[in-house]
């Protein structure tokens, strides 16, 4: 391939830049668009491609359509599901939040599933429970199992009408922010043509998604690659509670795919090798729909202590053959023909062979209940970042805290997300114009990203490809940040992952092209990778507890004393902490017990 | 080296599920360039479809009701993995 000059920089001005087109930037985008702002939405692949699309099983909210419920129940099972690391003002917000957020969807379009009686469906997911910790509730909202699918196609659709506008396949590489810490938008750029453009903004909201991609098993798309965190850590914003990763008890063994809690809602059950009941044990009263974290555990030590199945005894076993075929064919269909592509394997007449894997990123960049991205300053835990929004899985507006109920995640993103785009409208009433930006703020940017651009078949030095990177830092994560941690073990993550951040700088990209240049794009998202991957192990080593998804051998007990706090980590300062806000708005606030199921 | 068309499609195979990663770059990888002039035309008229319905498709959910898709479909299914 010949590589060709870079055309000229275009330069773009709106009141709102969003990056990331999932459920969360289109929430937001179609909120400032109908306030009638000039809104640009930024997305490496095509917005209805957003990861979003992914999400099968569903959403919370306590519509109580099936059993009784409210949102104070949603609140408690959220704050203790969480591991008491939410902030509960923000999870109070949510909750009550939640039936508006479905009946938005409804307006938009969105065909929810329904009982005989027309109402809503609503499905048994883990974690959810009546009159605070009482019997299983069912609070799942659902469109088949697709409902990702359903609300991205209407919220995009929904934003073609409002007239929003859309950069499709542009990758965004860093925030513009100038020397008194206004963020003034971001350079991104044209992902088929290499075009760089300078889009400057009043407001910046940052809707990227999660960072799966860390793991070597995960249930994510290629695209999870923490790009938002990874921009937010090299613009001096540290990450929160990253250490908090959920691994999902029920991925297709050995690939990672997810099987959706909804089959053990349904009424799948996991068994050992020897045939045995294993949630039983662990949780006497959820079982199988227990929280997460806790399932994915019961499996890790099963097959640790030598109960797994297989010839190698490396997974247990999702039963879903006695439900029979017409239920699986009808409930879960998806499931059904993902075992058999895959797999080989037919649910309807043999189990699922299932073993943890990397699913959802609780930790992210740490906002407020407004969507506005927040630091410690001096004395102050929470100062905001002028111009600067986070929302969605990339964010840590922290309501899941040490660990993400199913179904509330959809929730999550579509709340904040509503919520930043109220306080942006209310910011440009305040701020109407834009401030200037220097040349050498944008030269700056900018020439992170040519930073690639000289490292093709000319470069000495480059001896690193993308491809081996990524393979090695997937694996450490995977071996030393995994569903159990321990000192040692986390120790040495450290280290090589601070040896793989060094041997980045050598990285060479043979292809130096302009048209659909995916090799320097996954450059870059390794890059992003790699920051966040430092900030995950680093506090996952540095916290010596064992709170939600974060598992330490050598400290098994939650330790409230010392560590009811949210880790913070920068390039800038490495590891601080600040408080949990445990106070909710109205109600009084769920002070910690311990979790049991 | 990878050849033009595997570099063209690498993008339009980055999808929003990790099961479309997973069996589309497999093929893209694998047999794409055997496909013919024709069958290239609706190969990259099924990337233009949606996730879901993709998804559909892929895994066998659904059938293509086009014969031509449904070839191609089927090709991608029978893409064996390493
Ligand atoms: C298999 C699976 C099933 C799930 N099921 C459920 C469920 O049933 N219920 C539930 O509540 N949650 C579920 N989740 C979680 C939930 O789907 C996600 O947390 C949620 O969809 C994230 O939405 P988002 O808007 O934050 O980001 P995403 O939907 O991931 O969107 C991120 C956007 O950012 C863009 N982007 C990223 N980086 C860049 C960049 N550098 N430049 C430009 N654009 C960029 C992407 O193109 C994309 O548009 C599931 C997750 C998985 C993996």
């Amino acid at each position: 391939m010949s590589s060709i000059e870079r055309k000229p920089i275009e330069r773009r001005q709106f009141d709102t830049l969003i990056i990331g087109a999932g459920g969360g930037g289109l929430r937001a985008s179609l909120q400032l668009a109908e306030a009638d702002l000039s809104v640009a939405v930024v997305s490496k692949v095509f917005p209805t491609r957003s990861h979003t699309v992914a999400a099968q099983g569903g959403m919370n909210a306590a519509l109580a359509n099936v059993l009784d419920d409210n949102w104070h129940w949603h609140m408690f099972d959220t704050v203790k599901g969480g591991d008491y690391l939410g902030d509960q003002d923000a999870i109070e917000y949510m909750c009550r939040a939640a039936p508006k957020a479905v009946y938005e969807l409804e307006h938009f379009g969105v065909p929810f599933s329904r009982l005989d009686n027309g109402k809503i469906y609503q499905r048994a997911f883990g974690g959810q429970s009546q009159n605070f910790g009482g019997a299983q509730a069912a609070r799942t909202c659902a469109a088949a199992d697709r409902t990702g699918h359903a609300i991205l196609h209407s919220l995009y659709q929904q934003n073609i009408r409002a007239k929003t506008h859309f950069f499709d396949e542009y990758f965004a590489v860093d925030l513009l922010k100038d020397d008194s810490g206004h963020v003034l938008g971001a350079v991104v750029f044209n992902i088929q043509d290499g075009q760089i453009v300078v889009i400057e903004a009043k407001t910046t909201l940052l809707a990227t998604g999660g960072a799966g991609q860390l793991f070597k098993t995960t249930t994510n798309a290629l695209i999870n690659t923490g790009d938002g965190m990874g921009m937010a850590m090299r613009a001096g914003i540290p990450l929160q509670d990253m250490e908090f990763f959920q691994f999902h008890p029920t991925g297709i063994a050995g690939r990672g795919m997810l099987i959706t809690e909804g089959a053990r809602g349904e009424g799948g059950y996991l068994v050992n090798g020897d045939g045995e009941r294993l949630m039983e044990r662990y949780a006497p009263k959820a079982k199988d729909l227990a929280s997460r974290d806790v399932v994915s555990r019961a499996i890790y030590i099963e097959v640790k202590e030598g109960r797994g199945c297989g010839p190698k005894k490396d997974h247990v076993l999702l039963k879903l053959d006695h439900l029979g075929e017409e239920v699986i064919q009808k409930r879960l269909p998806g499931i059904r023909q993902t075992c058999i592509t895959f797999l080989g394997i037919d649910p309807a007449e043999s189990p699922i062979p299932v073993y943890p894997t990397a699913h959802y990123t609780m930790g992210g960049i740490p906002t407020n209940r407004f969507g506005q991205v927040v630091i410690p300053v001096k004395d102050t835990p929470e100062e905001p970042v002028q111009g600067l929004y986070a929302a969605g899985e990339c964010a840590c507006v922290s309501v899941h805290g040490g660990n993400r109920l199913g179904g509330n995640s959809l929730l999550d993103i579509l709340v904040f997300g509503r919520a930043a785009a109220k306080h942006i409208i209310d910011y440009l009433k305040e701020n109407k114009y834009h401030k200037a930006l220097d040349e050498e703020i944008i030269n700056r940017v900018v020439d992170k990203v040519k930073r690639f651009d000289q490292q093709g078949e000319t470069s000495s030095t480059g001896a690193e490809t993308v491809v081996d990177l990524r393979n090695e830092l997937k694996q450490a994560m995977e071996d030393h940040c995994g569903v159990f941690r321990d000192k040692d073990i986390l120790k040495q993550g450290v280290e090589k992952v601070e040896q793989l951040i060094k041997r980045m700088k050598n990285v060479k990209i043979e292809d130096q092209s302009f048209t659909f240049n995916t090799a320097k794009v996954e450059a870059f998202e390794l890059d992003n990778l790699m920051a966040v991957a430092l900030a995950t192990i680093h506090s996952a080593h540095a916290r010596e507890e064992s709170r939600g998804a974060h598992s330490r051998v050598d400290f098994p007990e939650r330790d409230d004393k010392s560590w009811m706090r949210h880790s913070l980590y920068s390039f800038e300062n490495g590891l601080d902490y600040k408080p949990v806000r445990t106070k909710p708005i109205s109600v009084e606030s769920f002070p910690p017990k311990p979790r049991v199921y | 080296m990878k050849s033009e068309t595997k570099i063209n499609y690498s993008w339009q195979c980055r999808r929003g599920m990790l099961e479309l990663d997973l069996l589309l770059n497999n093929f893209v990888n694998k047999d794409v360039d055997n496909l013919t002039s024709q069958q290239t035309e609706y190969f990259d008229l099924l990337l233009s479809y949606p996730d879901q319905t993709l998804l559909d498709l892929l895994l066998g959910n659904s059938v293509a009701s086009d014969p031509l898709i449904a070839t191609i479909v089927q090709k991608i299914r029978s893409t064996p993995f390493d």
